[in-house]
């Protein structure tokens, strides 16, 4: 109990110190965190719409690897990533590895699956109804293809703010692939992690605070957002 | 039809490799069992709490000595040692906080300060070992073959060779700061990385980013084959490490494993256990990896 206490109490004064260091991994975190959520999202919502969309030979066989990898653990990932990347590895005269876009290219393997699993089933709840009411009112297909992508935006935005749920409380692919470089590839989960092997519980719990805020807030601007996307419906009150 | 039926297929081959996982992990455990004891005549003690929580350093664990001895420890005396590898630091604030019965690590001042606050009793040296100072064969700060740390550590941080420290707080990044201390410098800069990670993630950190390192002769031996870097700096006095054992305050904790505790240290530097670390390693690289020195 005192810890816990010891640990908000140390969160909300690390927060008001604004110590430099601190803010440096905060942003590091935001930056490979929203990048992966970026790539995984111009990857992932096209993939997955695709996939409800078009029927193909071996469409369900990708469609339940896809399902599978949304529960592809971290530290698998960023194995995956570090043996590739290492110097022994096929892309080791990349140099990448232990730098932030190593940690970003982990990310983009653990965000993209459950960006394009969940939008692809999101497409397809939607994709009858859509497309016979905008087929009915007399569009064109790519119109009706459009419509279907709109009528699925509620589940294409929980994807994304599932992935990045995903993405910025991940330690085991950034830890492996960065390599907690203090200055250079520390986030606050990897920081939560070492002042918990130091034995600094009440910081790491004070850092943990920190990232369940960012959390908040980035939720906030994306239910926001969603919320905007439906300002016309606003008026309609069904219950 | 063709479809489903590659449903079934999938699921199949899902199941299979998660059962063939599962039958590979009881095999390596199966493994690590003890060859039965000769003495096991007596048939060890069921002593009433057997529960006991060793935490130490990532080196005794990383290098394998545990593997080795404790088996040993679990069969005489009937306790079930459950090991968590940390650094020194956090193995003392585990002692601190009583999650932890007796410890086993390598800071002596730390430990000495411990002691004097109360939080643990009955400390006994238990042996030693050395670090030393690794590095790319390429060797850019041009220190390989010296015995002076302090000097090396100076060309380092001259000639900005990538440098990679714990910065974990564990005893050997103790260790470590107490160099940069003796040589007079406080390293930062880009060339010198704080990784903030076990030895053995260290080792393969500077051995990905061809970066000198600290470390101690366990880890360093029981890993070398698969890394290529070489010793760079060895044999000097000031990378000494001496590792202790020591019990939780039982005046603090009444719930501790104090019996278990004391039943551990008597063991570990008991001379029979004492023989047994001296073994160690010798086997495989033709040296001890550890040096018993209890008294």
């Amino acid at each position: 109990m005192d810890v816990i206490g010891q640990g908000v109490k140390e969160g909300i004064l690390l927060i008001l110190s604004l110590d430099p260091e601190l803010i440096q991994v905060t942003l590091l975190s935001l930056q490979v965190s929203l990048s992966a959520l970026l790539v995984s999202g111009l990857l992932g919502i096209p993939a997955g719409t695709f996939l409800a969309l078009k029927d193909f030979a071996g469409r369900k066989l990708i469609l339940n690897i896809i399902y599978t990898l949304m529960g592809l653990p971290p530290v698998l990932a960023g194995l995956i990533v570090f043996l590739v990347l290492s110097n022994r590895g096929p892309l080791g005269e990349w140099q990448l590895l232990f730098t932030p876009s190593a940690m970003v290219i982990a990310q983009v393997l653990l965000g993209f699956p459950l960006v394009a699993g969940l939008s692809a089933r999101a497409v397809m709840s939607q994709r009858q109804e859509a497309y016979d009411t905008a087929v009915m009112l007399g569009a064109t297909r790519t119109i009706a293809i459009l419509s279907i992508i709109r009528e699925a935006r509620m589940g294409i935005i929980a994807a994304l703010t599932t992935a990045l749920g995903r993405l910025i409380a991940e330690v085991g692919a950034v830890m492996m692939v960065g390599g907690n470089i203090q200055g250079k590839t520390r986030v606050l989960t990897t920081s939560i992690v070492l002042e918990t092997r130091m034995g600094h519980d009440s910081r790491a719990l004070g850092i943990g605070i920190i990232l369940l805020i960012l959390a908040f807030i980035i939720m906030l601007l994306i239910l926001k957002l969603e919320k905007r996307s439906f300002k016309d419906d606003s008026t309609i009150q069904i219950i | 039809m063709q479809k489903f039926r590659n449903h079934k297929l999938l699921s199949f081959l899902l199941i299979m490799a998660m059962l063939l996982s599962v039958f590979a992990i009881a095999g390596c455990q199966q493994q690590e069992e003890p060859a039965p004891q000769q003495q096991a005549g007596d048939k060890a003690p069921t002593p009433e709490d057997p529960q006991l929580t060793l935490a130490t350093t990532t080196s005794t664990q990383d290098s394998g000595l545990l593997d080795v001895i404790l088996p040993d420890f679990e069969a005489k005396t009937g306790y079930q040692v459950e090991v968590i590898a940390v650094g020194s630091g956090a193995a003392m604030s585990m002692g601190e906080s009583g999650d932890a019965d007796v410890l086993l690590v390598h800071s002596r001042a730390a430990e000495d300060e411990f002691i004097a606050a109360g939080h643990g009793v009955d400390r006994h040296d238990v042996m030693y070992n050395d670090f030393l100072i690794i590095g790319p064969a390429a060797d850019p700060a041009g220190i390989k073959g010296g015995n002076d740390a302090v000097a090396a550590i100076t060309q380092i941080s001259e000639s900005e060779a990538i440098f990679l420290s714990r910065g974990d707080e564990s005893g050997t990044h103790k260790k470590e700061l107490s160099i940069w201390r003796a040589a007079g410098i406080e390293p930062s800069g880009d060339w010198y990385n704080s990784v903030g990670k076990g030895m053995g993630d260290t080792y393969r950190m500077a051995d990905e980013m061809q970066g000198y390192t600290l470390i101690d002769r366990a880890t360093y031996l029981a890993n070398k084959g698969n890394y290529s870097l070489e010793p760079m700096v060895e044999g000097d006095e000031l990378l000494f490490n001496p590792y202790g054992v020591i019990a939780v305050s039982p005046e603090k904790y009444p719930n501790i494993n104090y019996e278990g505790a004391t039943a551990f240290i008597q063991w570990i530097i008991s001379d029979e256990t004492q023989a047994l670390i001296a073994e160690f390693g010798k086997d495989q690289y033709g040296q001890s990896l550890f040096i018993p020195d209890a008294k």
